[in-house]
């Protein structure tokens, strides 16, 4: 069974407690995007400054639990400064990590009980590339905290998306 | 009972001894036997009616109100009596045709909106709702908002979670209907059904009111309460799922229209149309939820056998000891929503826990083996207008005592300092 030491990993707390690049930018110019959980009610705002393909300056909004915060913290350490390639790149790597392979869906035992079984490392992902990321691995074992955790890359993804079109549109 | 406030006048109850006869409350979670504080959301089954649907199944099952075999017969006689069953206990004049089975109280109050909105609300007409409400009592109206151009007021709420009702006539003046919950199911509130329902009525207004928190927790008399439509679900009060249950005053469900079409809910069928059965089976098209009409008639029988006014008193008492410990151990690092009083509410605690996301409350609470609900419990305007996005939620059940207060005390009190 896994354990709440899991879930709340060191890294994740200090960047809960200590949130990275909070706050939101100036928008315009900025790219502002909104996420929401239904589930919950969190709410997510990113700002996004892309100047040339990089991603010049990320902010970071809004309120949620420990992992939606710390996992927004987190990503706007590791995209700022990268290019819109490498940060999309991130965005499905991580995504990657949070997706709940087949093999690890509650089975249902015949006790009744429904059990998670271990995921095997999954291939195509490349865990060390994700650096402080990797902490938010377990939350891969409490399926219904996934979507706090990946709230913020989807609201980033359509950020970039945004950024990017608004760019092509200037260029032209 | 006028109003819905109950009383502690009578004598409780021994929760330890009732919760032996629910299966689910002996299991363990994470090495701890199992606190179950969520029966707001729903609540457990007793033995009673696993065992009443069960025997059904094996004995009695056919489809109702078709064969002339023994079985159907005798399937469609039990199914029945359920429906009478359930009628009495919330004090219907007119059980065996003003209670209608529906999927869950969800649907029972769109039925409200579909058959009698879409035969009474035009463009402009006003219905009034209750910042308290759950999105299952909003999302209709404002559906038929968008299809019919009908009119939103809300009765706003005070600090303390009550209704605020000095410009009530103002609100309901040419209103149409008024949507009100008995007890919300955030704050606990108990709101004045009745004192409602007859400023309503005077104002020329129909009410529905939402009674999925009250039913299962105090005697309900719909005649005494004075509204015109009540909403409940089966699983919330010992129940099984999948059954709901609309109650509506027998001269208006006799005037609406079908809700959805199908079997059972015509008398004749022909290729140039049709004519609706009688109330209440003309809104229960398709084969309805036997086996659960079975349990809910065993749960009504629990429950009666407990009886409604021991159950109330039991859970002020257990309220007012949760109140109590939660402000005295935890002080300013909590903030409990809703009237201050065990008496003004039922046994619904929402709060907030220091700055720690209710997520993050409840997550930790599992840990220790107790079940809270974390998240805006459908009642989005609600959440806004307490300023939050979420609160965590304690709710009890007649199975619940003071040593579950305990627990939850101590496991919230592990939760603070592994977010300290």
């Amino acid at each position: 069974m896994p354990g709440l030491e899991d879930l709340y990993r060191e890294i994740i707390l200090d960047h809960y407690r200590s949130p990275r690049n909070r706050g939101e930018l100036e928008s315009p110019p900025a790219v502002r995007v909104e996420g929401f959980n239904p589930l919950c009610g969190d709410e997510i705002v990113v700002t996004l400054d892309v100047v040339d393909g990089v991603v010049n300056d990320i902010k970071i909004a809004g309120t949620g639990c420990s992992i939606s915060q710390s996992s927004a913290s987190l990503m706007s350490a590791a995209v700022k400064g990268t290019s819109v390639d490498e940060a999309r790149e991130l965005i499905a790597t991580f995504k990657g990590m949070m997706s709940i392979h087949e093999a690890t869906l509650p089975t249902g035992a015949s006790d009744g009980t429904t059990e998670l079984v271990e995921a095997p490392e999954p291939e195509a992902i490349d865990v060390d590339a994700l650096g402080e990321l990797a902490a938010l691995q377990g939350v891969v074992k409490f399926p219904v905290r996934i979507k706090c955790a990946t709230l913020s890359w989807n609201t980033l993804s359509q950020g970039l998306d945004e950024a990017t079109a608004s760019e092509a549109t200037a260029g032209v | 009972m006028a109003q819905l406030t109950g009383t502690d006048a009578v004598p409780g109850l021994d929760a330890a001894t009732l919760a032996k006869d629910f299966p689910l409350l002996s299991r363990e979670v994470h090495g701890h036997k199992i606190t179950y504080l969520d029966s707001a959301a729903s609540s457990q089954r007793p033995t009673a009616v696993l065992d009443a649907m069960r025997e059904y199944d094996e004995t009695t099952h056919a489809n109702v109100h078709r064969g002339v075999y023994a079985i159907a017969e005798e399937a469609t006689r039990r199914f029945e009596a359920a429906r009478t069953n359930v009628g009495r206990f919330i004090g219907a004049p007119d059980p065996g045709r003003e209670v209608v089975f529906t999927k869950n109280a969800t649907e029972a109050l769109n039925l409200v909106a579909h058959a009698w909105g879409r035969t009474h609300l035009g463009r402009g007409d006003v219905v009034v709702l209750t910042e308290m409400e759950h999105h299952a009592n909003i999302v209709p109206w404002h559906m038929l908002a968008a299809e019919r151009g009908i009119e939103l007021r809300w009765i706003p709420i005070d600090d303390d979670g009550r209704l605020v009702l000095d410009d009530l006539d103002a609100v309901l003046d040419g209103a149409k209907l008024l949507g009100v919950t008995c007890m919300s199911n955030v704050l606990g509130t108990l709101n004045p059904v009745t004192e409602l329902a007859a400023a309503a009525h005077a104002a020329g207004a129909v009410v529905v009111a939402d009674a999925c928190q009250s039913v299962p927790h105090l005697p309900t008399d719909v005649s005494a309460l004075g509204v015109d439509f009540l909403a409940f679900s089966a699983h919330k009060m010992l129940g099984p799922t999948g059954i709901g249950v609309l109650w509506g005053r027998e001269e208006l469900l006799a005037e609406l229209p079908p809700f959805l079409g199908g079997g059972e809910m015509i008398l004749d069928v022909r290729k140039d149309g049709f004519t609706p059965n009688d109330i209440p089976w003309r809104f229960e098209a398709g084969t309805p939820p036997i086996t659960e009409a079975i349990g809910l008639g065993a749960a009504v029988d629990y429950l009666r056998g407990v009886g409604m006014a021991a159950v109330r008193t039991h859970e002020i008492a257990l309220t007012r000891y949760a109140l109590d410990a939660l402000r005295s151990r935890f002080g300013d690092a909590i903030r409990i929503f809703g009237p201050p009083e065990a008496e003004d509410r039922g046994g619904v605690i929402s709060f907030a826990f220091g700055d720690v996301h209710p997520h993050d409350v409840s997550q930790i609470l599992d840990e220790y083996g107790v079940c809270v609900r974390a998240g805006h419990h459908c009642a989005k305007p609600l959440m806004r207008r307490l300023g939050v996005n979420a609160t965590a939620r304690a709710s009890f059940g007649l199975y619940n005592d003071e040593h579950d207060v305990d627990t939850l005390v101590e496991a919230l009190d592990a939760a603070g300092k592994f977010f300290a």
